[in-house]
């Protein structure tokens, strides 16, 4: 029961740095992320170890986990992906995409695919209503959707998952751009249509008329606002 | 009217979340004069003569706020409200990667101002990567001596921390935020004490918004009279505002608080398609629906649109074309407060949950006639019995689309598939 002070000494004393002496119960959340990453969910040893660590009553430990989204106590896959069906998306057409995204990985809204890779979740919103449809995966934003960018980024993400991944919070595995050995992406990359037979089928479904108007109406991709660029500097 | 970049001063400046590039900009200046110079009553006072207001939606003087810290001998804190959740906002968002310092520095006069020893930046867990950056920000300012102990020769000493989240939109309620920070369960507590008495640790604390934090450096800069002549008497600067839905270029947009909304739309490319204007919720899901031919009418600040019988709160315009289905809007934001409520009172919980149901059955085609008579009472017995605003804030789109366009609920309950009325 020690995997995760085995794991994260370093980051778990800076955590509980963070606050005042005998005020460590503050740092339950960044625990719990450790935890996550170290145990690969929040399992009752997960839960146990955090209360240990932090002096607190796994009880209240466990209501917190119960209490946030971002804490699996389920498996999950590699790649959580949360995708944003909240108004402002809807209303730019994400909700006829999500189905070409749960074609593209697999698995449908709050399933994990078969390969273990890839979870679905709908989520609330995730500041980003700009740059609608966005998505999070391993909360790495992901704007601006379209079906091709879907298309290369599941492409791009199943080459990833053969690569080593570096142990990292939030969700055991870091953002895919931190994931170790994110190289030679073009020659180990999955055949981009692999699932086209689900597509041609997809294309036939009542969801055709209103998925084909989205790809129209998200077309080109609309002016940023946010000063020309996705990352910040360091 | 067009721009005016109080906040997003990024827009103008390349680089602006590098410490060097703040500071050649006058970064940290202000800072460190309020500590070498100012005492901490002047800093209350200028922010108070400047009538900042709250930028997370409340519109409550920050200035006041600070002063309502006691002097006694308990430690005291700033904690930053960076928990950014009401569907349609994504200000901080940006301010948090483009110009992070400039709310770092409010925050550290906001310190300076009631004598807190430590800032803590709570951020939403969905802002995973933003958290690094604002660490790797923290990190350059203290290197540069502006966090940390005797700043500037002074006794005055102040660290700043980032501290996560983990998805509640709840924990934007700032007395939910402190328990969430203390590691309790994100749900809010009882008003009075408020933070500024018993906060974090049950000691003195101001909650502040990081939008309303990032205009206390160019209120120092330029000083509260320059302040109060942008915007109006009531509502004086600028305003971030969070444009989504159906315009042709969303985005944040930084304009005078008073600015017609006209203008606003105008800068956001207009309704999209040449399409006209079905509808706007001014302040995200927590906004009654304003109709679109009144929303024309509308000054964007927290007098006009109150005005209207809605809400400007922290301002997310989500514009909404005349293809919409309001009875969708309506179920939707329903989902949303069915989703986030914490569950710590009867009123929100179960209501919320009873909204959600018969919004869903709407949906499927399976509404049944007298469901918005049902949908109103159950509205009815939520209102006024909550123990924080998110359950009076879930009740804002049923009320309001049914007040507006209630022929829309008769379509989709009469008809069988469910589907928008055409």
């Amino acid at each position: 029961m020690t995997l995760l002070a085995r794991t994260f000494p370093d980051e778990i004393r800076a955590a509980i740095a963070k606050y005042p002496e005998g005020r460590q119960a503050s740092a339950v959340l960044n625990l719990l992320y450790l935890a996550q990453a170290a145990y690969g969910r929040i399992t009752a040893e997960a839960i146990g170890e955090v209360a240990v660590l932090l002096e607190m009553d796994p009880t209240q430990v466990r209501g917190v986990v119960g209490f946030y989204t971002l804490l699996k106590t389920e498996p999950h896959g590699k790649f959580v992906i949360h995708y944003c069906t909240d108004l402002p998306c809807m209303l730019r057409r994400a909700g006829a995409l999500l189905p070409m995204l749960c074609a593209a990985v697999g698995a449908e809204p709050g399933e994990t695919s078969g390969d273990g890779l890839f979870s679905v979740e709908k989520a609330m919103c995730l500041a980003a209503c700009d740059r609608a449809p966005m998505m999070q995966i391993n909360l790495e934003y992901e704007y601006d959707l379209t079906l091709e960018k879907i298309d290369a980024k599941v492409t791009e993400l199943r080459a990833l998952a053969t690569s080593a991944p570096r142990p990292a919070a939030p969700f055991g595995f870091g953002p895919p751009s931190e994931i170790a050995g994110a190289t030679g992406v073009g020659e180990r990359a999955a055949p981009a249509q692999a699932d086209m037979g689900e597509r041609a089928l997809l294309a036939q479904a009542d969801i055709a008329e209103d998925a084909t108007q989205a790809v129209a109406d998200i077309g080109a991709p609309l002016p940023n606002r946010k000063s020309g660029k996705d990352a910040p500097n360091v | 009217m067009s721009e005016r970049f109080v906040v997003l001063r990024n827009r103008e400046i390349a680089d602006l979340d590098r410490l060097d590039v703040y500071r050649e900009h006058g970064g940290y200046a202000q800072f460190e004069r309020s500590v070498r110079d100012l005492g901490p009553a002047d800093v209350t006072g200028i922010v108070k003569a400047a009538n900042l207001r709250g930028r997370g939606g409340a519109g409550f003087p920050t200035g006041l706020k600070w002063s309502f810290v006691p002097a006694n001998d308990k430690p005291k804190y700033i904690v930053v409200n960076n928990d950014e959740s009401e569907p349609g906002t994504f200000k901080d968002h940006e301010i948090t990667l483009h110009n992070p310092h400039q709310f770092i520095e409010g925050a550290l006069i906001a310190a300076y101002a009631i004598g807190a020893g430590a800032v803590y930046i709570y951020c939403r867990g969905e802002f995973w990567q933003e958290m690094s950056h604002l660490e790797r920000c923290i990190e350059a300012a203290r290197g540069a001596g502006l966090i940390g102990k005797n700043l500037f020769g002074s006794d005055f000493s102040c660290d700043v921390f980032v501290t996560p989240g983990a998805g509640a939109y709840i924990c934007g309620e700032e007395t939910a935020l402190l328990n969430s920070l203390e590691g309790e369960l994100g749900q809010p507590r009882l008003k009075p004490p408020f933070p500024a008495i018993e906060g974090l640790y049950a000691s003195p604390t101001v909650v502040n918004n990081t939008e309303t934090l990032a205009n206390v450096p160019w209120i120092l800069e330029h000083g509260a009279d320059a302040y109060r002549a942008i915007g109006t008497e009531a509502s004086p600067g600028t305003k971030v505002i969070s444009v989504s839905g159906h315009v042709e270029r969303p985005g944040n947009y930084e304009v005078p608080l008073g600015t017609p909304f006209a203008e606003v739309l105008a800068l956001a490319g207009g309704v999209w398609r040449g399409r006209s204007l079905k509808a706007l919720l001014p302040a995200g899901a927590s906004a009654p629906v304003i109709p679109g031919d009144v929303a024309m009418t509308m000054n964007c600040d927290w007098e006009s649109v109150a005005g209207l019988g809605s809400i400007l709160g922290s301002a997310s315009f989500i514009v909404m074309d005349e293809t919409t289905d309001m009875v969708d809007v309506a179920a939707r934001t329903t989902r949303f407060f069915e989703h986030e409520s914490c569950g710590k009172c009867s009123p929100c919980r179960e209501g919320t949950f009873w909204l959600n149901g018969i919004y869903g059955r709407i949906m499927r085609g399976e509404g049944r006639p007298g469901d918005v008579e049902v949908i109103s009472d159950v509205v009815a017995q939520i209102d006024g019995t909550c123990f924080c605003p998110l359950g009076e804030f879930a009740l804002s789109a049923p009320r309001s689309t049914i007040l507006h366009f209630g022929d829309e609920y008769a379509a989709h309950i009469g008809t069988k598939n469910g589907g928008a009325p055409k």
